[in-house]
């Protein structure tokens, strides 16, 4: 009997501390970049960190502004939400409402494999054939562009929308369709008229969560943006986002150094975005249900 | 008058013979019961008549449905017509996730383009007070639907159909989620609308048929095993399968 409890009382303990030790390395993790990313800003003003214009970190004196880094990765991350989100919500409606059962799996399983492709290889295959094409169909110098790294990222967004927003769409309530169809409404009317509008806060949590994936997304960005640490101009230049700039620069910053610090910021000022996207993806999918 | 005639209609789901030689008069203006004990075709048969078997797959029909004289089960029937003209209110009550005022011109936006404030104003108005709603909810039309009490709701799915202008109400056991008090409601509601409107209602519950139902239909096994006046199906039914249903002894 005692050794029975004791058992159970071990096990209960055990499954507490993996628990805890989630939290306690997020923690870690949190405190870490605080104390290596906060030091920069003994030297250097926030302002001008976020809204300088250069970043030159190995000129004398270093330049640390990081507006050209924040504007690379929104103005990739926007032109993948503009091209994924058509699209990914587009299939999540074919897949919920239209597709036949046969055709259902294979699409599903399809799009699970499009989320199971690394991204370097995406990156790569993103290099040898669709830089090229741009670089052609727009007459370019160069096809490593942000447009380039745009549609690359769209297709890693593609998945999280279309399973999430597929998954909004198939548990509304039958009845809502039926309601809809027998007023004489017609599968589209009945799809964008009472479907949709009830799996809103469903699909828009997919669009989040999509975004969320993008602007995290480091290696195929990396390999087809170009990696120019210049304020755009459009879409059709060369841009550097903020974490390919991280993983360019970090194996090379001398450790303590202002650099060094200025790398870990910007790890800050990725967390701050992406908890805020994470954030408001929970609030719609807490809104649905 | 005869609203609906049925010759001769059978339907197949796949190798399932739900409804079987079924030939039956609805008349105009008279609420039509049709009872039976579960899985015995009833609500099959009304939901031939608006087609919403289609959504099914592997449903097969033949015979005839005759709607205003207009055969429904061809191939060029314009389903879109034949719903806004029959109409039908479901067991659970499905208001979509708008609002009260959204949900009754529902009809009207998705069939006529562009309709003037007035205009949809006044078919709120009017439908709502038909299934005597107006009072209780004419403060708060922008409130979403989904708020109502059920039996509100089942109302408004009523008001919403009634909006269309429909000739037909098709109601597939309405009141089986509602207390004793909206069920007595709800059948209020139907003798009244009845001086408009052809009611045929599908339910297992044989006193609402006997309260409400000038007609009624009996069906067993896909069968129509009786179909009469209501007085006469309760008091004196022909067939023995009919009263021993009525007397309690199966269903």
């Amino acid at each position: 009997m005692n050794m029975r409890k004791l058992k159970e009382f071990i096990i209960e303990k055990l499954i507490l501390l993996s628990g805890l030790a989630s939290i306690f390395f997020v923690i870690l993790i949190f405190l870490f970049l605080m104390k290596e990313g906060l030091a920069l800003f003994n030297t250097i003003k926030v302002s001008a960190f976020l809204l300088g214009k250069s970043w030159y970190p190995i000129s004398e004196p270093p330049l640390l502004g990081i507006l050209p880094l924040i504007l690379g990765s929104l103005l990739v991350t926007a032109g993948a939400t503009v091209i994924s989100i058509p699209i990914g919500v587009g299939a999540a409606i074919y897949i919920a409402e239209i597709a036949p059962g046969a055709l259902k799996e294979i699409l599903k399983g399809g799009i699970e494999l499009l989320a199971a492709i690394p991204s370097v290889v995406l990156g790569f295959v993103g290099m040898v054939t669709l830089v090229p094409l741009v670089k052609n169909v727009f007459h370019l110098p160069t096809g490593l562009t942000a447009l380039s790294g745009s549609i690359m990222l769209a297709f890693m967004a593609m998945p999280t929308i279309v399973s999430i927003a597929e998954d909004a769409l198939y548990s509304i309530p039958k009845n809502y369709k039926e309601g809809a169809l027998a007023l004489g409404a017609t599968h589209w009317q009945a799809i964008h008229r009472v479907m949709l509008p009830a799996a809103s806060s469903g699909i828009l949590a997919a669009i989040m969560l999509g975004i969320g994936r993008v602007i995290g997304e480091t290696m195929a960005v990396m390999m087809i943006t170009g990696n120019a640490a210049v304020i755009p101009q459009s879409i059709l230049v060369p841009v550097r986002t903020l974490t390919a700039t991280v993983a360019a620069e970090m194996g090379e910053a001398v450790v303590g150094s202002e650099h060094y610090f200025a790398l870990f910021a910007i790890g800050i000022v990725l967390f701050i975005i992406s908890f805020i996207i994470n954030v408001t993806a929970d609030l719609f999918l807490h809104k649905r249900q | 008058m005869s609203k609906i005639i049925t010759k001769n209609l059978n339907l197949w789901y796949a190798n399932f013979h739900a409804i079987k030689s079924v030939n039956a008069c609805f008349e105009a203006n008279r609420i039509t019961a049709v009872i039976g004990p579960s899985g015995c075709g009833k609500s099959t048969l009304l939901r031939v008549f608006n087609r919403m078997n289609d959504l099914i797959e592997g449903v097969r029909t033949d015979g005839e449905v005759l709607v205003d004289g207009e055969n429904i089960l061809g191939a060029h029937t314009d389903l879109v017509e034949l719903r806004k003209k029959v109409g039908m209110v479901f067991q659970r009550p499905n208001p979509f996730p708008l609002s009260i005022y959204e949900n009754i011109v529902f009809g009207e936006r998705i069939h006529h383009g562009f309709i003037r404030r007035y205009e949809l104003d006044e078919i709120v108005e009017n439908s709502l007070k038909s299934v005597l709603l107006w009072d209780e909810l004419k403060d708060e039309l922008k409130e979403p639907a989904l708020r109502l009490s059920l039996e509100q709701k089942q109302r408004l799915c009523i008001a919403r159909l009634i909006a269309g202008k429909p000739d037909v109400l098709l109601m597939d056991e309405p009141c089986s989620t509602l207390d004793p008090q909206g069920t007595s409601r709800v059948e209020e509601l139907m003798r009244e609308l009845k001086n408009n409107y052809t009611i045929i209602i599908v339910t297992h519950n044989m006193q609402q048929a006997a309260r409400v139902s000038d007609d009624t239909g009996f069906m067993l096994l896909g069968e129509l095993v009786e179909f009469g006046k209501t007085e006469k199906i309760f008091t004196a039914p022909e067939d023995k399968r009919t009263e021993d249903y009525i007397t309690g002894r199966y269903g």
